[in-house]
């Protein structure tokens, strides 16, 4: 598609004009190329980033356009550090993260593995394992608390059927010390075959021939997955746990369909506070200080596991 | 076959008028919560179209987001919608924001007389300052909490001798909160037709209002206050009071003991699935449901029946659910959104509005003879909105909202710390809400 | 599978067995979605729940219709016309008008491809850029371009929504258009650069000698190449932008709201309507699933970021 469009403008192009960009330079070309996309994401991000900042200083409430907007200074930022609500929020989100990290590494590389043994009808199953990651998370959060339910869904009775008790014995959602966890296997259930794509694209690059050589050493099975395959795979795994754990930290949609952050403030992740602050609170200049925060967060944790991907990749 | 002609008859005198008159045909947009009652009034202003000539269109938005979307819609001065049914809390808001143009000129033009809507209404979905005739709705859906119960159930004789064998009383409808918890507790548990069911299906949902829309029930009952009601501010003594502090713990065990597994985030859809495919005993839920359980082919008929919320040791109330209709003042097309009102608020208009199954706020409709037999629930719903009390109406309604759905759900569904603590801590959050706002 | 003695042939025969069985327990949830679909409302919610159901279309009929009650008189004067009616009038129901679902959906259509479309263009454009010339703070700009992504869609969600409303872009389907392609213009922009990147440079000096402009040879040799590119992105940002829900319900309301803050929000009667939400959500894969599918081979190739380059 986007070769007609291409094509247009170049027929449509004057003769003039043309040679006019025949003879641009390569630094004005590069320009034109990189201009639209960078004036959008500093119309769209950079922009509304900078607004944000400068609200993060002042009491502006968004429901109240009329009245007058005060420099408050850092306090909002005071307040949202030392306020012991937020960082339960924030223990939520890192309980989420990190399982869900770790799940779906797990499964998701295992899975690759054995799929990479290529047995009969692996592209298939592959298609089939990918479904659940096109479904709307919206969607999905909401269908599952439908799963979830002890008397009429689904979950309860096939966990039930295994392990030889009652269906409503338990309640995923309902549970302070089972609410964290529900969510986490929804997350893994949809994103897990995310990491396996990575993964099996990490495996797939890795050539026959490390592994003929490998042989000739006499090098066991069990070394050759240590030495080749996992060290082989590593840097993609990593740029799957970083999409994802961006992703996650950011993580609103599926959580406050399955939970609404409940029970309590069980599983209140830091997106879902956000949301209750800026958009039912109208808190606008204390959220914008709020999401200050996240972003400073999460950017400073990407940076340093940036800084580790690029030492792994280089090795 | 009476109401075709009577339709047939206005429709014929409405058009010789609009061809007087010679008004232009605007497009209206009214703005709802989506649920059953504005299916029906979709149905219902097929008539408005015919008579006038304007074309409506509909913006539902379901409950759990209702009070975001509509709010952000009016905040932004938005154009969405010309009409808005918009919940009984907003109304500070709407009137000191100037979200909603004002009434007062227009009903007195028109002779619609507040005196003849029920007066709980006129209070709940009308007035801003409350108990002053400043109107800034008309009352459209009246609507309350009240209660569901599975007559077959209760009426089986097994359940009645074991009831009365342990409880010394026989198994009938409840008279007090503590009458309702026994009966919840009887039945939890319990198998019937093969399934074990449980007591009653209550409100604990948390994103929206859910659980404050059930935990008032109580509160309200045992003798919980808003504040002094010599000093509108003044929370703390009535707002955690130690009888509001017994109303938190009364909800607390009903949680505990007697509703289904799993019930920890339900509101009114939850509470009717639950109901509906027979969990549960009783259920607590708006009256808006009960055309719906009456109908349903499971539960509906003779198997159901209906009481409004039992007293407490502090009173006799319940939570007042329902909407006034109200016209946006970003509007560009008010004069026929109020052409609507002015339909809506004949008295044929109402009349019809109830057998679709909107609980009409006319005096007309429900002081009719007729009325209290015309459904099975048309008592009970009398019955409730003779004891109806509503949550803050303020502008900062959603902040206190939130506040309260935060503090209630972390004390009664997670269990965290005591009631005592639940409630102070709210007070202490209103505090803060209200002198945000200015007003302490 | 015949040679359970050989080693490898043991290895593809227990990784067969273990992979089709996580593939069938991820089924689980998706099979109760579209078998929900056709269950009847009151089988939907059964107690237990219920595996065998006689199907009826009653829960797609509820998606694309309104209905409420009528007058008993009503419903004597009106008998059910068509197939659809038929349906509705079992329940004592008449259809008072179409849903809503019809115009999220087409919103949908709009706002998801629309977005993908610019961004895979805009992405293509910058990534080819990025790949051959030399550009000043090139490394920051990239960081820069990937860091727009790891802002949570509420925070920045504050100021676009007071920028959008100030501009007129609140609730339009460009205003939507224009955010998800910022959104996915990050991811674009890095993938592409990593196929760009593959394609050797020879190709098009051979181009430009043989008289191509630099356009010419930018579309007539560097695109076909980067076909498998393309696809892989397109298909990552379709999967966003048609999925995306917290823009989507804090931006949008009538005019411009697209299926996801729609579809988990079907009421029927009284409650919640799960064949409804769960027809919607069948129908919501669609799409996703079957552009997916006619692009399946890329899709490996194209989730490695261009991390393969060997």
């Amino acid at each position: 598609m986007p070769d007609t469009a291409i094509d247009l403008v170049a027929r449509s192009t004057p003769k003039g004009v043309a040679r006019k960009i025949r003879g641009l330079s390569d630094k004005t070309i590069a320009w034109i190329f990189v201009a639209p996309t960078i004036a959008l994401l500093l119309a769209v991000n950079i922009f509304p980033l900078l607004w944000t900042i400068y609200l993060s200083f002042t009491n502006f409430r968004a429901n109240r356009p009329n009245a007058d907007v005060r420099w408050v200074g850092t306090r909002n930022y005071e307040r949202i550090l030392t306020d012991s609500d937020i960082w339960l929020t924030m223990q939520a989100t890192a309980h989420f993260l990190i399982w869900t990290l770790v799940l779906q590494v797990l499964i998701g590389f295992t899975l690759a593995w054995l799929i990479n043994s290529r047995f009969k009808g692996s592209n298939l199953w592959t298609t089939i394992i990918v479904l659940p990651m096109m479904l709307s998370p919206a969607v999905v959060g909401n269908f599952w608390t439908f799963l979830y339910q002890p008397q009429i869904g689904l979950f309860n009775y096939v966990i039930a059927f295994f392990a030889g008790i009652e269906p409503t014995a338990f309640s995923m959602i309902g549970d302070v010390s089972l609410a964290p966890w529900s969510i986490v296997i929804v997350d893994t259930w949809m994103w897990t075959p995310f990491v396996m794509l990575i993964c099996l694209a990490g495996l797939r690059s890795i050539p026959e021939s490390i592994y003929e050589a490998a042989e000739c050493d006499r090098a066991s099975k069990w070394r050759q997955f240590w030495t080749i395959t996992v060290p082989m795979v590593l840097p993609f795994l990593m740029l799957a746990v970083l999409f994802r754990g961006i992703e996650n930290f950011k993580m609103f949609d599926l959580v406050v369909q399955l939970t609404g952050g409940g029970p309590g403030n069980t599983t209140e992740l830091t997106s879902i506070n956000l949301k209750r602050e800026a958009f039912e609170k109208w808190r606008t200049g204390y959220s914008s200080a709020y999401a200050i925060i996240l972003f400073v967060t999460v950017f400073g944790l990407a940076s340093i596991y940036v800084k580790a991907l690029n030492k792994v990749k280089e090795r | 076959m009476k109401t075709i002609h009577r339709l047939a008859a206005t429709a014929v005198v409405a058009a010789s008028s609009f061809a007087v008159t010679d008004a232009r045909a605007a497009d209206l947009t009214l703005c709802w919560a989506a649920w059953d009652p504005a299916n029906a009034l979709i149905e219902l202003s097929k008539d408005f179209e015919a008579q006038t000539g304007h074309n409506m269109s509909f913006e539902f938005v379901p409950w759990p987001n209702f009070a975001d979307r509509m709010l952000n819609e009016l905040n932004s001065g938005g154009q969405l919608c010309d009409l808005m049914i918009g919940d009984s809390q907003w109304i500070g808001l709407g009137a000191e924001a100037g979200h909603y143009i004002k009434l007062n000129d227009f009903f007195e033009q028109e002779g619609i007389d507040m005196a003849d809507f029920i007066p709980a209404t006129v209070t709940g979905y009308a007035e801003w300052p409350k108990g002053t005739p400043n109107y800034w709705a008309l009352p459209a859906f009246g609507d309350v909490v009240g209660w569901t119960y599975r007559k077959d159930w209760f009426e089986m004789p097994e359940h009645q001798s074991a009831f009365e064998a342990a409880y010394g009383r026989p198994l009938a409808v409840p008279n007090t909160l503590a009458e309702l918890k026994d009966i919840a507790e009887f039945f939890q548990g319990r198998e019937i037709d093969g399934k074990t069911v449980y007591g009653a299906a209550i409100y604990t949902e948390r994103g929206s209002e859910g659980i404050t829309m059930g935990v008032t029930n109580a509160l309200y009952n045992f003798g919980f206050k808003y504040a002094d009601p010599d000093n509108p501010y003044q929370m703390a003594g009535f707002v955690n009071s130690p009888e509001a502090i017994a109303g938190l713990e009364f909800y607390k065990e009903l949680y505990d003991c007697c509703t289904p597994p799993g019930s920890s985030d339900w509101y009114m859809s939850e509470n009717i699935d639950a109901y509906r495919s027979g969990q549960v005993a009783l259920q607590m839920n708006f009256a808006f449901i009960w055309p719906g359980v009456h109908a349903d082919p499971n539960v509906g008929g003779d198997r159901s029946g209906y009481f409004p919320n039992p007293e407490g040791p502090g009173g006799h109330f319940a939570q007042l659910g329902g909407q006034g209709i109200s016209v946006v003042s970003y509007s560009d097309e008010q004069e026929a959104a109020l052409e609507y009102i002015k339909w809506f608020a004949q008295g044929d208009v109402q009349k019809r509005w109830w057998e679709l199954g909107g609980y009409s706020a006319l005096r007309e409709v429900v002081e009719d003879p007729s009325f209290a037999g015309s459904q099975p629930y048309a008592q009970t719903f009398l019955d409730s909105m003779a004891i109806v009390k509503d949550f803050w109406a303020e502008p900062a309604y959603a902040s206190l909202l939130l506040a309260m759905q935060d503090r209630v759900h972390n004390y009664v569904i997670a269990g965290n710390g005591t009631a005592k603590e639940a409630l102070d801590a709210l007070v202490e959050d209103w505090v803060e809400v209200f002198e945000d706002e200015g007003k302490l | 599978m015949s040679s359970v003695a050989e080693p490898s042939g043991r290895l593809k025969w227990i990784s067969g067995v273990l992979v089709i069985t996580y593939a069938v327990i991820t089924l689980l949830p998706l099979v109760w979605i579209v078998s929900t679909g056709f269950k009847s409302s009151t089988d939907a919610i059964a107690y237990p729940p219920k595996i065998v159901f006689e199907p009826t279309l009653e829960g797609y009929v509820n998606l694309f219709t309104t209905q409420t009650r009528q007058t008993q008189d009503f419903l004597d004067a009106n008998p059910p016309q068509t197939w659809y009616e038929e349906i509705v009038a079992e329940k004592g129901l008449v259809i008072a008008g179409p849903s809503r679902f019809g115009e999220r959906f087409m919103n949908s259509v709009i706002i998801g491809f629309g977005s993908t479309f610019l961004s895979v263009l805009l992405g293509t454009l910058a990534a080819y850029a990025f790949s051959r010339y030399r550009i000043p703070l090139k490394d920051d700009l990239l960081f820069f371009i990937l860091s727009t992504r790891m802002m949570p869609p509420i925070a920045v969600a504050i100021p676009i929504f007071l920028m959008f409303r100030s501009v007129g872009l609140s609730d339009t389907h460009a205003g939507m258009i224009l955010l998800y392609t910022a959104v996915n213009l990050s991811l674009s922009v890095w993938l592409l650069k990593g196929f760009i990147d593959e394609i050797p440079r020879e190709y098009e000096e051979a181009a430009l000698i043989d008289g191509y402009t630099r356009f010419q040879a930018f579309y007539k040799v560097v695109l076909p190449q980067a076909t498998t590119g393309i696809a892989a992105t397109a298909i990552f940002c379709l999967i966003f932008s048609w999925n995306e829900y917290a823009f989507a319900v804090l931006l949008t309301s009538g005019t411009a709201q697209t299926a996801p803050p729609f579809i988990p929000t079907i009421i029927g009667v009284g409650g919640q309507d799960w064949p409804a939400v769960a027809a919607g959500a069948t129908l919501f894969l669609l799409p996703v699933m079957v552009f997916t599918i006619l692009l399946r081979k890329h899709l490996l190739r194209g989730i490695t970021f261009g991390a393969v380059r060997k």
